[in-house]
């Protein structure tokens, strides 16, 4: 099944030149747009018509997470806010957080996109397709509502949280999608699991799972427990959301729809090409992108470019689950945290020593996480009072910071590990 | 169909076209929207063959056409439709469209020839009316039809038409724009339509590009084109406010 066959099984010398033209008109249109890319144009002596070929391409300057942040909130839009009809924003509730917009275009495009991924994922406008993923600045959310619902899809715009009365839509209401992170659809298998609830209770045929990084046990795992075909699906907001990549039903990596995504693998420390197969670092060109277009972003994600056909007939190349990050970020709940925002919440509170851990479990599907905080004299230990409000002061900050629930776990000074070199802040008990 | 990528061109120290890169699958009616002196025309002139480039590649059909001589370019199966009709004034209409099919007559094809004009005959019986009269003294329209009836005489597979909606009345336009639907329809063309009216070539076309001193800034299906607030500013003469 495809949703634009003439697109995702596109000859591909066809679809080599209608990239090519695209990136032309989207570098054309950011060095007189964005200020960010004309400064760095410039100081490089490109223009964008220098750029004649794939080899050239290699010239053109990086997109870092730095520079957007840089650019809060709208620096990077090439096209004038009343032309903007949506925001989203990355997670964070901060300043540090990136601010993409589209323009009507953008959704239409965005919709179809999801839509494909959708159609790759077995869904029709047949199905009932309950969406868990957080509606607001997420992207998750409304990108693949849009996409479902331009499919003819029944859509559920169910939102995260609350799995009990999940599980109830989704028995009453006859859902036979899931769409969610791959946590939290291990978590509703272990609460029907829990309810005694049969799967014979369940329409569920299918689950297109994103946002974080999972496995094939996971996947095996979540297909046995609901009964369902589960794949995986790419995106980020800095792109465009949902839409950038996903599985068909071959299970064998994920299609990226190259039409309007232009992506390299490149080796994070000398940012040369990696060959076709090899793990590096994806990097994204936006080539339609109209409000907010991207010129080699890269993703600090790790995966590879996987060789040869895939038998489904799109000729759309695949890219490899996504197997980690090149940086420290951690995807907690389909939430993104730097350790960084953490430390940053900690410094400001009176009394926490600069020496912390934050902990990451996974109980049930669900990830917890537990900052372990040394803290210095003037906190008594047997002054239980004292150390609840602090506790409960930093649960709070972090809360606000980061837009989830940490546990916080106050120790004596000097009782956490210290290593020689880095210290290892990070604990990652997760098994994925 | 034709298939141009980073195509240059100029006059002498004026460079016109900044590697402009396109694309027209058979049956398709491609557009090319610019304001005047964006380099249109030019870019016609260039894949026909009237003017050399100066870097790019230009396939037609698969085969380079670069270096082709216009007058092969026009055997091979793609003609022009200059802007401005160029038809001979002092000759009839009948002459006119003979001139057209001067390919035809070197392929020794000159039972066609006959076929072919009552075909165009057919399409616009308007010229069958005038067939004696000379082509000096035809309105704007029916000189727009001659100039197309003389580039189908040579039996095309691929029709470049430069700003046929010039200078011609608004219930003109809508019937020469009508017509080349029809031409795609009856004759099975292939269309590059390049054009100042994008209100007009935006509703016949499937797809459209967006030239902009010389560089293309935007691409994409007519309903995105026409949807785009940057388009909709710079050549459909809306103002945002009204477009809401």
């Amino acid at each position: 099944m495809f949703w634009e066959a003439d697109r995702e099984c596109m000859n591909r010398e066809e679809l080599e030149q209608l990239q090519f033209e695209r990136l032309q008109s989207t570098l054309n249109r950011i060095y007189s747009h964005v200020p960010f890319y004309r400064k760095k144009f410039d100081s490089l002596g490109i223009l964008p018509e220098d750029i004649g070929s794939v080899t050239d391409f290699s010239r053109l300057p990086f997109t870092a997470k730095e520079d957007l942040r840089e650019s809060y909130p709208y620096g990077f839009f090439a096209v004038p806010l009343r032309e903007v009809v949506r925001i989203h924003a990355s997670s964070g509730t901060t300043g540090a957080s990136t601010v993409v917009g589209y323009t009507r275009n953008d959704v239409r495009i965005w919709s179809n996109l999801t839509a494909r991924i959708l159609t790759m994922g077995g869904i029709t406008k047949d199905d009932v397709v309950q969406i868990a993923f957080g509606y607001g600045l997420f992207t998750g959310g409304f990108g693949l509502h849009y996409g479902a619902e331009r499919i003819g899809a029944s859509v559920i715009p169910a939102s995260s949280g609350n799995t009990l009365r999940q599980i109830k839509i989704m028995m009453d209401f006859k859902t036979t999608a899931l769409i969610s992170t791959p946590s939290y659809a291990m978590l509703v298998a272990e609460t029907i699991r829990e309810q005694g609830i049969p799967l014979a209770a369940l329409s569920l045929k299918y689950g297109l799972f994103g946002a974080e990084p999972w496995s094939e046990r996971t996947r095996r795992e979540i297909q046995e427990n609901l009964g369902i075909i589960a794949t995986d699906n790419y995106g980020l907001s800095e792109i465009i959301g949902p839409g950038v990549s996903g599985e068909c039903r071959e299970l064998n990596g994920l299609h990226i729809n190259e039409d309007h995504f232009l992506v390299e693998v490149v080796d994070p420390e000398t940012l040369r090409p990696m060959p076709e197969g090899e793990t590096g670092e994806l990097v994204i060109t936006s080539l339609t992108k109209e409000a907010f277009p991207m010129i080699r972003y890269r993703t600090r994600d790790l995966t590879s470019l996987l060789p040869g056909h895939c038998p489904c007939g799109r000729t759309l190349r695949r890219m490899a689950r996504v197997k980690g990050r090149t940086d420290d970020m951690l995807i907690i709940k389909g939430v993104n945290v730097f350790p960084s925002q953490i430390e940053s919440v900690l410094f400001e509170i009176e009394g926490t020593e600069p020496h912390y851990q934050i902990v990451i479990e996974r109980k049930g599907g669900v990830d917890e996480v537990t900052v372990h905080v040394e803290v210095g004299e003037t906190i008594f230990f047997d002054q239980m009072r004292q150390q609840r409000d602090m506790m409960e002061h930093i649960r709070k900050r972090l809360a606000q910071e980061l837009g989830i629930n940490i546990e916080v776990k106050l120790v004596e000074r000097k009782t956490l590990a210290r290593s020689e070199g880095k210290s290892q802040r990070v604990v990652d008990r997760r098994t994925l | 169909m034709l298939r141009i990528k980073n195509l240059e061109a100029g006059y002498g120290p004026l460079k016109v076209l900044r590697k402009v890169s396109l694309h027209i699958g058979p049956g398709e009616i491609v557009t090319v929207i610019g304001a005047n002196g964006a380099g249109k025309t030019t870019l016609l002139k260039t894949v026909s063959g009237l003017l050399a480039p100066r870097g790019g590649e230009i396939f037609f059909e698969k085969e380079t056409i670069r270096k082709v001589p216009a007058e092969r370019i026009v055997s091979l199966g793609c003609s022009l439709v200059p802007e401005g009709r160029q038809l001979f004034a002092p000759m009839t209409v009948r002459e006119n469209l003979i001139l057209g099919a001067c390919v035809q007559y070197r392929r020794r094809r000159h039972e066609e020839v006959a076929e072919d004009m009552e075909r165009v005959f057919g399409l616009f019986p308007r010229l069958k009316e005038r067939e004696a009269q000379l082509a000096g003294t035809l309105s704007g329209g029916e000189q727009q039809m001659l100039a197309i009836g003389r580039a189908l005489l040579s039996r095309p597979r691929m029709l470049l038409l430069d700003e046929p909606s010039m200078g011609l009345a608004p219930r003109m336009v809508r019937e020469i724009f009508a017509h080349i639907v029809h031409l795609r329809k009856e004759f099975g063309l292939t269309i590059l339509l390049v054009e100042q009216n994008a209100r007009g070539a935006l509703a016949i076309a499937d797809r459209g590009y967006v030239l902009e001193t010389g560089r293309m800034v935007l691409q994409g299906p007519s309903e995105e084109l026409l949807s785009n607030k940057n388009v909709q500013r710079a050549y459909l003469g809306w103002s945002s406010e009204e477009s809401a």
